[in-house]
């Protein structure tokens, strides 16, 4: 990989670059599914290839290839100073990276057990397993089950002097049951939506999650949500368990901090951000208990924004979000961080491969755990819905107005859990919704979920994020309006 | 964005755009005879069957913000993608590297991972030769267009903006691709296509405005035109109001009408009317839409780009989906159409996968009504450029919610009056096409949350908008 990232820094710079930096990328997948007791996905594959990210003329440039010959890549690193050049055409000032050291340095998260080596046939025995416990329930239509790993080894080198290397393997899965009924379609999954838990971890986290003693009370709360009641409308509390929170941090913190979004380098696609700069350390976010921060640290979890280094070499940072309800922080760049004025980058710019250029991305965005034991959460909430796991989410360009439906409510009455609610729904504004959280569960109840399929960018890239949550209570929430006649 | 809608969705209509080629400019990667490196792979197996497909492309993408080019982009990329059956069995296994040895390895791990498995009993062999009719999508002129050719234009744009005094964002973006589909039973297909796309954020104080254009033409593509569009747009916006929401009638452009009906691709499939995913499960050949309703998958419309096979080499055929408001017919793989004692239709996935097949060539009928007209006819209502972040609410039913975005203005008295502050809506799709009262003609159209197709401006009536944001 050396050799491969050495020819490219050398023709870049001899080609009149500035600056280049490199990432080699060594990719390999597996994924598995089955739906009502067949196999359905049964692949793997490999890639590998240089990405050459250049400062030439004051402009960016960026090329790619899968040919790794010295020819291929020498050709490529001049392509990504043509380029440059042709930026060069539109520029109104040249680039300017905020400073960093250079290091040499190895890394790869810890794992148990190397998915690629436990045997295809035992992976696919489980999910079919599970698939037919699913099945056992009457009423159920579809029952689905995957798995899916990914191993990624990478080289990262920069004209500046660094070389490190580091190899991260993620492991996911899950179980869905549907219910088709009448006129509705209805599903639970576990032990989360989007293919379920996906962490950076070897196949100890399939066998943690045992998905054939869930799969039974998966189905059954699917058939059981046809007789439900519906969800009622109206302003009401809620307390939504820790991977739905998961996704509303991702949905209304997490993107509205990217700083790239703010600074309008997005606003064609993704959007732009209602965090304009002079609302750093002004804006009440949220209320006093909300502490969020973006952690990539290995201590944070073993996330999927977990890593040593982020993919431009900055060393993986934590640095507080939100504080006391205080809006304290954006995920930065070398080139956002020196826009704003900042003295160095926070370490977020990822790539989903080879091919595909850093760009901000989420790491860990996670919410500092609060004192509530869960128990005593429910106890203490006279009148509210409880709302489990994600079936739809929405939010505006800025990321001001959200909606999300969760696959199953709970009516939660004098303190306890009562009776099964479908299709429950909740919708505001951002900051008006952090700032009615009034209660938030221990760390016993804390767990760093994993959104595997994070979508930015153009071209498009699909990344995995992490969101450490526990149950939280939100006051005065807007319910029902995805259903309202 | 995020989380991706429907990954598998993203990934079908990335594979259609994928499926492409080179000509005009010397050849992706000279090493590679792509017809000989089939039959390599071919000869390596010792599968009962094997199928290999192999892609080459090269892509650009200039990227423009603040009036500046902020990324500039390009890739070439490889990928065999070899399918072995064994006994019954069937797996795949995809590398990016042609020695020999990595071609020993993918297939070896093709055919390992389909040993591995429960017999498939629906498992069908491999076809032989077939025949296609041809299809033209490649232009020299999009395959050699350079990085100074895109970022010239991209200036002009931004030139254009800072003398309005506005903020132009967007890309430029062309690329080729070639690809080939072989197996050990004879069948060999191959296509080449070129893909061309412009979009733009024209962008004020407090308004935008947004254009796009897609095309295998990278000459039928106007930068300053589409420019000027969402130019006009973000200064007709300026100042938004906010109305209440509520139920309006919704003049929707293309782009909009296209992302909204995109989410009905995957309910056309046979297997998701056999697994009742479907909101055409017990509804087929009743009326369910307005009789101003009909819709084609077609591959081979002059406005739709695509290969003219499917992910198992069947030949795909033109099918009639919806005919003046009635859900008429389904499209099958050929395992489905076994199933639901159907025939084929050219529209499977490549094997091994659990969803079947899908329609990924929609043609809408549309009609003679232009958006002016549209707008001259109403009393009160909305005009929209665009929409935002749809997604499934109720997929039976088929309520989506989403938001406006760049471009939504309030029509009073036949004139459209000035700018709104964005809605969110939940409206069921079946409803909304049931409530369409006028038709503008049905033109190539593309938007950011599903795959282009040829598709109608459309005025509807008693469309739900039901919260408003902040902008």
């Amino acid at each position: 990989m050396i050799d491969w990232a050495n020819w490219a820094i050398e023709t870049a710079k001899r080609r009149g670059a500035t600056y280049a930096d490199v990432r080699v990328m060594d990719i390999r997948h597996r994924d598995i599914s089955t739906k009502n007791g067949e196999v359905g996905t049964l692949s793997e594959s490999e890639s590998l290839g240089i990405g050459i990210r250049v400062i030439a003329a004051g402009a960016w440039g960026f090329s790619s290839t899968d040919r790794l010959t010295r020819e291929g890549v020498q050709t490529c690193a001049a392509e990504a100073v043509a380029i440059a050049q042709a930026s060069a055409l539109a520029k109104h000032e040249d680039v300017a990276l905020a400073p960093e050291a250079s290091y040499v340095d190895t890394w790869q998260n810890p794992f148990l057990k190397d998915p690629f080596r436990i045997p295809v046939e035992r992976q696919i025995d489980l999910l079919l397993s599970a698939d037919k416990e699913m099945r056992r329930v009457k009423g159920v239509t579809v029952a689905e089950s995957s798995m899916s790993f990914c191993r990624i080894e990478q080289l990262f080198a920069s004209s500046a002097g660094s070389a490190i290397h580091q190899i991260k393997m993620q492991s996911g899965a899950g179980i869905v049951a549907t219910a088709f009924s009448g006129n509705e379609i209805q599903k639970r999954s576990y032990p989360n939506s989007f293919g379920g838990q996906h962490v950076l971890a070897g196949y100890e986290l399939v066998e943690s999650l045992d998905l054939v003693s869930h799969a039974q009370r998966v189905a059954e709360e699917a058939v059981a949500l046809h007789s439900a009641a519906q969800c009622p409308e109206g302003q009401r509390t809620i307390i939504l368990d820790g991977s739905q929170l998961g996704l509303q941090i991702h949905e209304s913190i997490g993107h509205p901090i990217e700083l790239d979004r703010v600074l309008g380098m997005e606003a064609n696609f993704a959007g732009m951000s209602f965090l304009t700069t002079e609302k750093l350390r002004k804006l009440k976010y949220g209320s006093d208990i909300v502490n969020v921060v973006a952690d990539a640290r290995l201590e944070h979890g073993s996330g999927l924004g977990t890593f040593a280094y982020d993919d431009e070499g900055v060393p993986a940072q934590c640095t507080p979000i939100i504080t006391n309800g205080l809006f304290t922080g954006y995920l930065s760049s070398r080139e956002t961080a020196s826009a704003i004025g900042e003295k160095r980058s926070n370490g977020t710019m990822r790539c989903e491969s080879w091919n595909r250029l850093p760009m901000i991305r989420m790491t860990n965005i996670s919410i500092n755990p609060g004192t509530w034991k869960y128990d005593d959460l429910i106890a203490d909430t006279d009148d509210a819905i409880l709302m489990e796991t994600n079936r739809s989410w929405s939010i505006d360009d800025r990321r001001y107005h959200f909606q999300f439906s969760t696959e199953i409510g709970w009516e939660i009455k004098g303190g306890k859990k009562g009776r099964m609610l479908k299709n429950p729904s909740y919708s505001g504004i951002t900051t008006e919704f952090w700032n009615s959280c009034d209660a938030i569960c221990s760390r016993d109840h804390w767990t760093l979920w994993g959104t595997p399929n994070c979508g930015k960018g153009q071209p498009q890239q699909t990344m995995g994020t992490g969101h450490g949550a526990s149950p939280a209570r939100f006051r005065n929430v807007k319910l029902g309006a995805a259903f309202a006649k | 964005m995020t989380p991706a809608r429907r990954r598998k969705a993203g990934t079908i209509s990335r594979r259609a755009n994928a499926l492409s080629n080179v000509r005009g400019r010397a050849p992706l990667d000279p090493r590679l005879d792509l017809e000989a490196l089939a039959e390599r792979v071919i000869q390596l197996s010792e599968a009962d069957e094997t199928e290999v497909e192999i892609h080459i492309g090269a892509n650009a993408l200039t990227r423009f913000a603040n009036n500046t080019i902020h990324q500039n982009v390009a890739e070439q990329t490889l990928g065999i993608s070899v399918r072995a059956v064994v006994d019954g069995r069937t797996a795949r296994a995809s590398t990016n590297k042609t020695d020999d040895e990595s071609l020993r390895r993918v297939v070896a791990s093709a055919a390992q991972l389909a040993h591995n498995q429960p017999e498939n009993p629906d498992l069908l062999p491999m076809l032989g030769a077939q025949k296609y009719q041809k299809v033209a999508r490649f232009s020299g002129a999009t395959s050699a267009a350079t990085p100074t050719i895109r970022a010239r234009a991209v200036t002009k744009v931004c030139q254009m903006a800072e003398k309005t005094k506005q903020t132009a964002a967007g890309i430029f973006a062309s690329g080729s691709a070639h690809s080939i589909m072989a197996n050990s039973k004879g069948f060999f297909a191959k296509y080449e296509q070129t893909r061309a796309e412009f979009s733009v954020t024209i962008l004020e104080e407090n308004s935008s405005g947004w254009a796009k254009a897609t095309s295998f033409e990278i000459r039928e593509i106007d930068p300053e035109a589409l420019a000027e569009s969402a130019s006009a747009k973000a200064a007709g916006s300026r100042r938004p109001r906010e109305l209440d929401p509520g139920h309006y009638t919704a003049i929707l452009e293309p782009a909009a009408v296209l992302d909204l009906l995109g989410f009905l691709f995957y309910d056309f499939a046979g297997t998701a009317v056999r697994d009742k995913l479907s909101c055409f499960t017990g509804r087929m050949g009743k009326k369910l839409f307005g009789e101003n309703i009909t819709l084609w998958d077609d591959v081979y419309h002059p406005s739709q780009l695509g290969q003219s096979f499917d992910g198992e080499g069947v030949p795909r055929q033109k099918v009639l989906l919806v005919d003046r408001g009635v859900p008429k017919n389904l499209v099958y793989s050929r395992a489905s159409a076994k199933k639901m004692k159907a025939k084929p239709t050219g529209h499977g996935l490549g094997l091994p996968n659990e969803h079947g097949e899908a329609p990924i060539n929609l043609v809408w009928g549309g009609g003679d009504k232009s958006v002016g007209e549209m707008v001259a006819s109403t009393e009160r209502g909305v005009l929209v450029t665009r929409l935002w972040y749809i997604r499934e609410v109720d997929p039976y039913n088929k309520i989506l919610t989403g938001m406006t975005r760049d471009g939504t203005f309030l029509v009073e008295n036949g004139r459209v009056t000035g700018g709104i502050r964005n809605f969110r809506f939940n409206q069921s799709v079946i409803e909304m096409l049931s409530n369409v009262e006028m038709l503008g003609p049905a033109v190539r159209s593309s938007g950011e949350e599903s795959f282009d197709m040829v598709v109608p401006a459309m005025k509807v009536r008693n469309f739900h908008f039901s919260e408003v944001t902040k902008f």
